[in-house]
């Protein structure tokens, strides 16, 4: 996947756990928590959706990387580029 | 000792009154609705299919869940939450309560349920069916789900009240059961609003169906309006029904200090145990409840003016209920009895409270409203003043009794007046 497909699947995953959200004016450099109501459950979900969607495995302690668009699909993106 | 005391000779912060009536049934999503469609003889049961077990019927709710939940709050939580929260501010916005200054601790929530957790359990299951059943894929929501309290606990959640709350599992007994517990609450000073009476989602898990029909239970008719058929002698089990039905409850004095509009007041109840089998019913402990119910009232049986039966539609159960019945108003001619799942199926732990809540109406209109699809009355079921197929109209209505009956032998008996 490129980096602009990794966004879409992230875009497709966000929407489907802040279905109230307005997804389109996100801005990638700002965290998520600054621009959504996103809670620590929220982001146990985006991490369960990669396992399930992808088979992509992502460690406690990498979580940290999720905080934003920009460095979610910069984390993801060695892990997802063979897909 | 509260419970022995007859209601009205309690002083008024111990006498219980019903004040608001929030609901979802499969035949209406308000109580005006619902009260017109049991009136009109419009039933609510319709085609249904369910994984793994195909098509059946079932009583299913269209209530408008976005009405008072964001869709992450639906997408995460329950659907016993989405009907206990519907029925809770339906419930809350009937009551005409200062909700916005009210002290939120000290409101109570006692949601009766049948079972809670089937559902999502099934769900996830199915999940990781798809995953080779590798458990890493099963949800981090599904505790918070499944946890007994959750449809209470939501309720919590999304009307921000920080008093007691809780689930009261009591298999069909429940409804009544969530009715009996907020009141005692209420006369113990536990809260001073009571949310109180049942949820069912039960029309999602697929188990409910394939053990009612395992147990040859489980209702079948080619009209599905004409599936649930208590009393009937060809009736052939049960329909699963989903709803919710919470009332708000006050302690007598505070609903007249506020000027509340009054639907009626708790003047007994009772609840025991048949201790003798699994699944079938006990009619000694039933007339037994029912009569103890009538002694805390104060009332003899004839001053019942409604009777709102538990019957399910499985051959055994209405006939032991009917025998139950017969040994406590075999010799009425005032009291009318009705069942209320011949409309919707069975709401499981919200049966016993909406069916009260479909009977309380009659307080003011005067009607009670029949058993429909009683083409052939069983010999068995047949009682004096058995009102089928078409409502009665009556000069007046003072007391209505429900019944409620559940799995292990749990029985439960409310007997409400007009105040």
């Amino acid at each position: 996947m490129t980096p602009a497909e990794i966004r879409d699947e992230i875009i497709d995953i966000l929407d489907d756990i802040s279905p109230d959200e307005d997804l389109d004016g996100l801005d990638d450099q700002k965290p998520f928590r600054d621009q959504l109501e996103l809670d620590s459950m929220d982001f146990l979900d985006i991490v369960m959706e990669l396992r399930k969607r992808h088979r992509v495995q992502i460690p406690e302690e990498d979580y940290g990387n999720l905080a934003s668009m920009h460095s979610t699909v910069t984390y993801l993106e060695p892990k997802m580029k063979d897909l | 000792m509260i419970a022995p005391h007859l209601a009205s000779k309690l002083p008024d912060d111990q006498r219980i009154v019903i004040t608001g009536i929030g609901l979802t049934a499969p035949n209406g999503n308000d109580w005006g609705t619902f009260r017109q469609a049991l009136l009109d003889k419009r039933s609510g049961v319709q085609p249904y299919e369910i994984r793994y077990f195909g098509e059946t019927l079932a009583g299913v709710c269209d209530f408008d869940a976005k009405k008072y939940q964001s869709k992450k709050d639906i997408r995460r939580g329950t659907r016993a939450g989405s009907v206990g929260v519907y029925a809770a501010n339906e419930a809350v916005a009937h009551s005409g309560l200062d909700w916005e200054n009210l002290d939120r601790s000290r409101v109570g929530i006692y949601v009766g349920v049948t079972e809670h957790g089937n559902v999502e359990t099934e769900n996830e299951i199915f999940v990781i069916k798809g995953f080779d059943y590798d458990t890493s894929c099963w949800s981090h929501h599904h505790n918070p789900r499944t946890v007994a309290n959750n449809p209470a606990g939501e309720i919590a959640l999304n009307m921000g009240i920080t008093g007691p709350h809780y689930t009261i599992g009591a298999a069909c007994a429940a409804g009544n059961a969530g009715i009996i517990q907020g009141a005692q609450m209420l006369r113990l000073q536990e809260c001073d609003v009571a949310i109180a009476g049942g949820t069912s989602e039960s029309i999602h898990t697929f188990g409910i169906f394939a053990s009612f029909n395992s147990q040859n239970a489980l209702a079948s008719h080619t009209d599905p309006s004409a599936a649930s058929r208590p009393f009937d002698k060809s009736r052939n089990g049960i329909v699963v029904a989903e709803g919710g039905c919470l009332y708000t409850l006050e302690r007598f004095s505070d609903a007249k200090a506020r000027g509340a509009e009054i639907y009626g007041e708790l003047v007994g109840y009772a609840m025991n145990t048949d201790a003798t089998d699994f699944v079938l019913p006990n009619p000694e402990r039933q007339a037994q409840c029912v009569n103890m119910a009538l002694k805390r009232a104060g009332l003899q049986a004839d001053q019942i003016d409604i009777l709102s039966t538990h019957a399910t539609g499985t051959m055994s159960g209405d006939s032991q209920e009917c025998a139950a019945l017969r040994s406590v108003f075999g010799e009425c001619t005032n009291t009318r009895i009705n069942n209320t799942k011949s409309y919707i199926g069975h709401a499981m732990g919200a049966a016993g409270a909406l069916e009260l809540a479909g009977n309380l109406a009659a307080f003011a209109d005067g009607v009670t409203h029949p058993t429909i699809n009683v083409d052939d009355l069983d010999p068995d079921c047949h009682l004096p003043g058995l009102v089928l197929n078409e409502p009665q109209e009556h000069a007046r209505v003072d007391y209505i009794l429900n019944n409620s009956f559940g799995m292990l032998g749990i029985n439960s008996v409310v007997i409400v007046g007009r105040v």
